[in-house]
């Protein structure tokens, strides 16, 4: 059976085809890409297309819990109404908060804000939104009076020029990466600009690339603004008749950047390129900038925003096919819940608590017969405040919902310590393990992708359904049920008689229309946010709802490709406003001893705290281990090795992780990735680095600036040993590890700098002798292998530290060897070299989707494909969700490269 | 002096006679016909009935695995297709270098240009009390092999003496005829001058789950004797009494140099040859298990087929050179198998590299000096045997694969030529 329904990843929120197997509750046959989704039109990533693997009922909550112990269903609501209830009366409804998610769907969220805003009556709800696009917000706020993307993903395909800046749309928006390269193969006119510190993957697609120095955007902009206005080159009529600040947006502007070169010294590009980037932005009409957490993740994310902003402003591109300043999100429905004002600083329904008549509105629009809502009269803590508050003692009751903010946040022991702190913390969770979890007094056991049902809202305003096809497991529930129930037993339950998730969604479009007159002024309660045309809609339409971008209402019936055509801004004059900014510097200062800048972001197979994604182990193929990227030089300064294991420290805590030395990486700042946590890795939280400095404005952690010292870990070996069984590897010998969940086995990197005597090491850790075993003991390799009955019970390598991984290379065939009931004799012979036989080692993985290995595609290379095209003919890579075509592109490059240098003979 | 290398040459072609009829001379005749240049008349002298046969094949032919014709390297009628003149069943007694004749057991003389000694060698036997006693034998030829076969008619009790190669050969032959095998051992462990400790466990523990008995670093000291005719036990330096009515003796070879010794050539444990295996008198060669070449006698078959090489040039007219070349042993017995070259024990600075699987009888140890083979002891899986012997012959740097060289030829293999 077949299922369409969206992909629960990142924010360009894909279609999506489920194909089920009926007879089966547990998992899905294969999700493959939707074709008649607008968003992806059937492209799908690798992440995506792995969806099916990450399903399955092992490692899921299934039960409540209450401190560790199963309870039913009755007990765990009961006990949350009731200790909700209690802080609520002795310590005010302020007492308590909740902490949401973009992962939440738009109904779960809608009732989530519902119950904390308007019935127990705190304003402290925040979610983890509050981490990747709160500055977006913000700046669409100031600049167009409502948070509302005017763009739609035709406009990238459409433009003549896309700027990406802060965003590695390869990696993060890998479909509208796709799309976008489509795109220009079909225009040859278009150019594209990546504007970024890291020479990224997207890179590759690049007409021209600004290496701006971390913290440069709002001087690079700036020098934009200065220079369209020094060559002429505003569209005056639109600044004069449809914006205001103009005026004092270029005074700041000229006095930051008076000229090119001031711009181009100030973020650290050369003047010539900086010109050409300035010129092709200037003489186009047609300009989309694209941006994400890059630009956001900063104590000046807002006015960066602006800064964009106000460009797009001055030059009239906006509101124009294949124009305006376009944020991408980072989660599925981190626009659902702007919509439905799941942050701090929101009311409701794109309803601040300051809008004229908006707690008056709201609160009218959820009274019941019985019930009146208490609305909290002005805005809460927003994330960092929120811990602040736990440790003031403020917050006793914290609720969080699909979320892990003790990887997440920043300054992450701090959080540890505050949730410790916390009286009552209640986790409404779909996995059985997180970092967060091990904090939490009562678990409640959530549904997950697959399960839920309901809507998401994905970057270009496009509502979509995710649908529940499979049972949830055991005694798992949605969140909207969760919420209601717990509404009930507090005494709300009038407010929260649902008998289906159609009527929260019915409710949600109600109110985002009620009392909402286009003909108004937002002061007198017009909203953009408007989808009341989806009102009404009984189960079987909401259940046939195709996907639609929002406003949809009665004079936008088929909904809205593109916001601000009409040039009417939702601020009370109906300008769009310019706004003056200058740059700042980072928060997080150097010290004497921590002078790196660290950058923080995502990686392509990966998808936040890897509590899905690692279910998968092809997506753990691309990258295995956290890692921290090093420029040269900094790696010679430190005494750090490629490959080796390092510490990046600084007063809030540390990460250890292998240096992957790069020219990627400018000089001075190094790059981690903020998945790792200690489900898979010790001290690899990059969150644990990042002071919890914020953007004054929209509340956004600084989470790209953290200052670190780098050092090397002093480790003499280091171990591979899988596990035929999920108990635990024996860490105590360990001065680091890491876990990779295989398809078959789980493998555990382990470095020490005490050399244990591995034969007895293995007796006693593993409590069996190895069957067999290998040993260079002058060089320090040992390898060993425990069978029990022909079986694989486990293996393990050890090396001196640096030389173990590139020594085994690709370990997919004795992750198969776990699978068989009796190893043949020439198998077992092969166990300890750790390959089938010679020649068919792959490589490190490049193309996730065919399982395609770095050497296999050197061979062919070497073998006549001169080109990604050719190597996709001969071994399908690149061909599927195309994410790893700037590899292969690098490999065809230093491939050929190597063969035209000219022969040398080196002494040996 | 140069006259005499003249004549040399110009004799090329003319009569050539080679004493002993073993497999080092089959070998030799085998290049022989295969050229043009071949020496015109050649007599082969032997003191075996049969013509030359595989004396490897000795250890099936007594397991009954083959039968005595499938040992025979070539028939009479090769001989005589070759134009090669074959005397079985004839004892050379004596050399007349003076007259270039050799006398045989009926006194008969026989002219030779050139005269190759390739008599072989025999069973070291001990010089115990009762070594005269019947059922007593060595373990080199078919005859013996016969002679071990008829006393299962009257024994059930065997004793191997010698833990080397040959003697488990023997014994497990033996115990596959379903005799009681004892081996006696010197050494503290099995084919101590070619296997390592470890691999000595896992062989003397395979040995073990055949069914026979070791009795390691012991030595006999004397043969007992129901009858005073026939061998009825074996009495060992501890004081142990072993039953047995057959003894095979393995524990060693002696060189049959007697001619040579007997003409004055000069010999120390064997005939003494120079490197184009001309002993010191110019017309007199000798090949095989009876000659010495700078002190080094032989008892495997890969230099004595260098030496046949060289040999067969040399009569041929050629100018090859003869030098000492390391080799391997292999050890094939029911199943049990074994390669092993070079340096046995590590010197300090050696490096060594060893892999164990004991559950499946498969052992490994490669000794490395700078990064160059040069030992190695393999147990079970022998495959890759010969190519490490290559390595070690090449003495390459095997730094590039030193990851992968336990685990195997085709690993190290490509790591080297990504290397190259």
């Amino acid at each position: 059976m077949q299922t369409n329904t969206t992909c629960p990843y990142c924010g360009v929120g894909c279609g999506v085809v489920a194909e089920h197997d009926t007879t089966r509750c547990d998992t899905l046959v294969s999700v493959t890409g939707d074709p008649s989704h607008p968003a992806n039109q059937g492209r799908l990533c690798v992440k995506g297309s792995a969806l099916a693997q990450t399903l399955g009922h092992d490692g899921r909550l299934t039960h409540p819990r209450i401190n560790g112990l199963e309870v039913s269903w009755e007990r765990a609501l009961d006990e949350v109404g009731a200790r909700l209830g209690r802080i609520r009366q002795q310590h005010g409804s302020g007492a308590i908060a909740g902490y949401l998610s973009g992962q939440l769907l738009t109904e779960d969220y809608y009732l989530a804000n519902k119950f904390f805003k308007g019935f127990v009556g705190t304003p402290h709800v925040d979610t983890n939104s509050r981490l990747c696009m709160a500055s977006a917000v913000a700046g669409y706020k100031r600049a167009l009076g409502a948070d509302a993307v005017p763009c739609c993903y035709e406009d990238l395909e459409e433009a003549e020029l896309v700027v990406l800046t802060g965003s590695n749309l390869a990696w993060n928006h890998p479909v509208l990466y796709q799309r976008l390269r489509t795109a220009k193969r079909r225009n040859p006119l278009m150019r594209i600009v990546v504007i970024d510190p890291r020479v990224i993957d997207t890179c590759e697609i690049a007409d021209l690339y600004l290496p701006i120095a971390p913290g440069g955007d709002i001087a690079l902009f700036n020098g934009l603004l200065t220079y369209m206005a020094g060559k002429g080159r505003l569209d005056r009529d639109f600044i004069e008749r449809h914006t205001e600040g103009f005026d004092e947006a270029l005074a700041a502007a000229q006095l930051e950047a008076p000229d090119i070169e001031t711009a181009a010294d100030l973020c650290g590009v050369d003047v010539e390129r900086l010109e050409t980037f300035y010129y092709w932005f200037a003489s186009q009409l047609h300009v989309v900038t694209l941006y994400s957490q890059g630009i956001n993740q900063s104590s000046s994310g807002t006015d960066r925003v602006n800064a964009i902003i106000n460009c797009h402003l001055a030059g009239g591109s906006i509101g124009l096919p294949g124009a305006g300043p376009f944020s991408i999100t980072g989660q599925p429905n981190a626009m659902g819940g702007r919509e439905v004002g799941g942050l701090a600083n929101q009311l409701a329904a794109h309803m601040d608590y300051h809008t004229p008549g908006a707690l008056d509105r709201v609160t009218r629009f959820w009274t019941t017969p019985g019930l009146v809502p208490t609305l909290p009269e002005g805005p809460g803590h927003k994330a960092l405040a929120l811990v602040e508050a736990i440790e003031r003692g403020e917050i006793q009751a914290l609720w969080i919902m699909a979320t892990n903010p003790l990887v997440s946040l920043p300054d992450a022991n701090r959080v540890r310590a505050a949730l410790k702190k916390c009286p009552l913390v209640i986790v409404s969770e779909c996995m059985a393990r997180n970092d967060t979890l091990e904090h939490a007094d009562i678990l409640l056991p959530a549904s997950g992708w697959a399960e839920k049902d309901g809507t998401v809202t994905n970057s270009e305003r496009r509502i979509s359904r995710q649908r529940g096809i499979l049972p949830p497991p055991g005694e798992a529930r949605h969140d909207w049920w969760i919420i209601c129930e717990v509404a009930r037993r507090m005494g709300f339950g009038e407010a929260f008689a649902y008998s289906s998730v159609h009527e929260v969604f019915d409710e949600h479009a109600r109110l985002s229309g009620f009392e909402n007159d286009p003909q108004a002024t937002p002061e007198t309660g017009y909203r953009l946010f408007d989808i009341s045309g989806l009102a009404g809609l009984d189960r079987t339409q909401y259940d046939a709802l195709a996907p639609i971008q929002w406003p949809v209402n009665a004079s936008a019936p088929q909904g809205t490709a593109r916001l601000f055509e009409d040039a009417r801004f939702m601020t009370p004059s109906g300008r769009a406003r310019l706004i003056a900014v200058a740059s700042r510097p980072a928060m997080q200062r150097p010290g004497s001893d921590t002078r790196l800048l660290l950058n923080t972001g995502r990686i392509r197979d990966q998808w936040h705290t890897m509590t899905r994604t690692a279910r998968a182990s092809r997506l753990m193929h691309h990258r295995s281990e956290p890692f921290i990227e090093v420029h040269p030089e900094d790696a010679r300064q430190a005494s750090v090795q490629n490959g080796q294991l390092a510490r990046l420290h600084n007063p809030l805590g540390e990460y250890l992780g292998r240096v992957r030395v790069t020219t990627a990486q400018p000089q001075g700042s190094l790059f981690v990735p903020i998945h790792w946590n200690d489900q898979f890795a010790r001290q690899a939280r990059a969150s644990a680095l990042i002071a919890a400095f914020c953007d004054p404005v929209s509340g956004q952690p600084e989470s790209k600036q953290g200052r670190v010292a780098l050092s090397p870990v002093p480790a003499q070996w280091e171990a591979c040993l899988l596990l035929g069984s999920d108990v635990t590897a024996p860490l105590e010998a360990c001065d680091w590890w890491a876990r990779i969940p295989l398809a078959h086995c789980q493998r555990w990197q382990m470095a020490g700098e005490k050399v244990p005597d591995w034969r007895v090491w293995c007796e006693r850790m593993l409590g069996q002798a190895p069957t067999l075993w290998s040993e260079d003991e002058t060089r320090g390799h040992f390898r060993a292998a425990c069978l029990h009955g022909g079986r694989l019970l486990w293996w393990l390598a050890v090396a001196p530290v640096g030389t173990l991984n590139p020594m085994l290379g690709d370990i997919g065939w004795l992750d198969d060897c776990f699978v068989l009931e009796t190893l043949e004799p020439t198998q077992r012979r092969r166990l300890l070299a750790g390959r089938a036989a010679s020649g068919e080692d792959g490589g490190a993985t490049v193309c996730s989707c065919h399982q395609v290995g770095e050497k296999t595609i050197a061979r062919a290379i070497a073998g006549g494909c001169k080109s990604v095209e050719a190597l996709g003919e001969r071994l399908a890579c690149g061909t599927q969700c195309g994410s790893c075509i700037p590899e292969l592109k690098k490999l065809l490059t230093a491939q050929t490269e190597r063969r035209e240098e000219p022969v040398e003979s080196t002494p040996a | 002096m140069t006259r005499d290398h003249d004549t040399a040459q110009a004799l090329a072609t003319r009569q050539v006679l080679i004493i002993g009829n073993g497999m080092a001379t089959q070998r030799l005749l085998e290049q022989l016909v295969s050229r043009p240049e071949r020496p015109a008349e050649i007599h082969v002298f032997g003191d075996e009935h049969t013509p030359a046969y595989n004396r490897i094949l000795l250890s099936p032919l007594l397991a009954g695995e083959i039968d005595e014709h499938e040992m025979t390297l070539r028939t009479r009628e090769w001989f005589e297709a070759h134009n090669i003149t074959l005397h079985c069943g004839r004892r050379i007694t004596a050399i007349d270098r003076s007259a270039h004749q050799i006398i045989d057991d009926q006194r008969i003389r026989h002219d030779y240009d050139r005269l190759i000694i390739a008599t072989g060698s025999r069973a070291r036997l001990f010089d115990l009390p009762g070594a005269e006693l019947s059922g007593i034998h060595g373990f080199r030829t078919t005859e013996d092999v016969t002679s071990l076969m008829a006393a299962e008619h009257h024994t059930r009790h065997a004793v191997v003496i010698g833990g080397g190669l040959l003697g488990l050969e023997a014994a497990v032959g033996l115990r596959k005829r379903g005799l009681d095998v004892t081996v006696v051992h010197r050494g503290t462990h099995l084919m101590n001058r070619q296997l390592d400790e470890q691999a000595a466990a896992l062989l003397l523990e395979a040995l073990q789950n055949r069914g026979l008995t070791l009795r390691l670093g012991r030595q006999p000291v004397a043969y007992d004797s129901d009858d005073g005719g026939r061998v009825s036990g074996v009495v060992l330096d501890d004081g142990e009494r072993l039953r047995a009515g057959l003894v095979v003796v393995a524990a060693g070879i002696v060189p049959n140099a007697e001619l040579g010794i007997e003409a004055d050539l000069a010999c120390d444990q064997a005939i003494r040859v120079d490197d184009t295996l001309t002993t010191s008198d110019a017309h007199i060669m000798a090949l095989g298990e009876c000659c010495e070449f700078k002190r080094t006698t032989f008892g495997l078959v890969d230099p004595i087929w260098a030496q046949v090489e060289v040999l067969a040039d040399r009569l041929c007219g050629g100018d090859r050179r003869y030098a000492l070349t390391p080799c391997a042993t292999r050890l094939k017995v029911s199943g049990v198998d074994l390669y092993a070259f070079g340096i046995l024990t590590p010197e300090p600075g050696d490096e060594v590299l060893r892999y164990l699987d004991a559950d499946h009888g498969d052992y490994r140890r490669l000794i490395l000096r700078n990064n160059r083979l040069v030992g190695a002891v393999l147990y079970g899986d022998t495959r890759d045997g010969a190519w490490y012997f290559h390595r070690s012959l090449e003495q390459g740097d095997l730094t590039p694969c030193r990851d992968t060289l336990l685990f195997g030829a085709p690993d190290a293999t490509q790591q080297l030529e990504e290397a190259a």
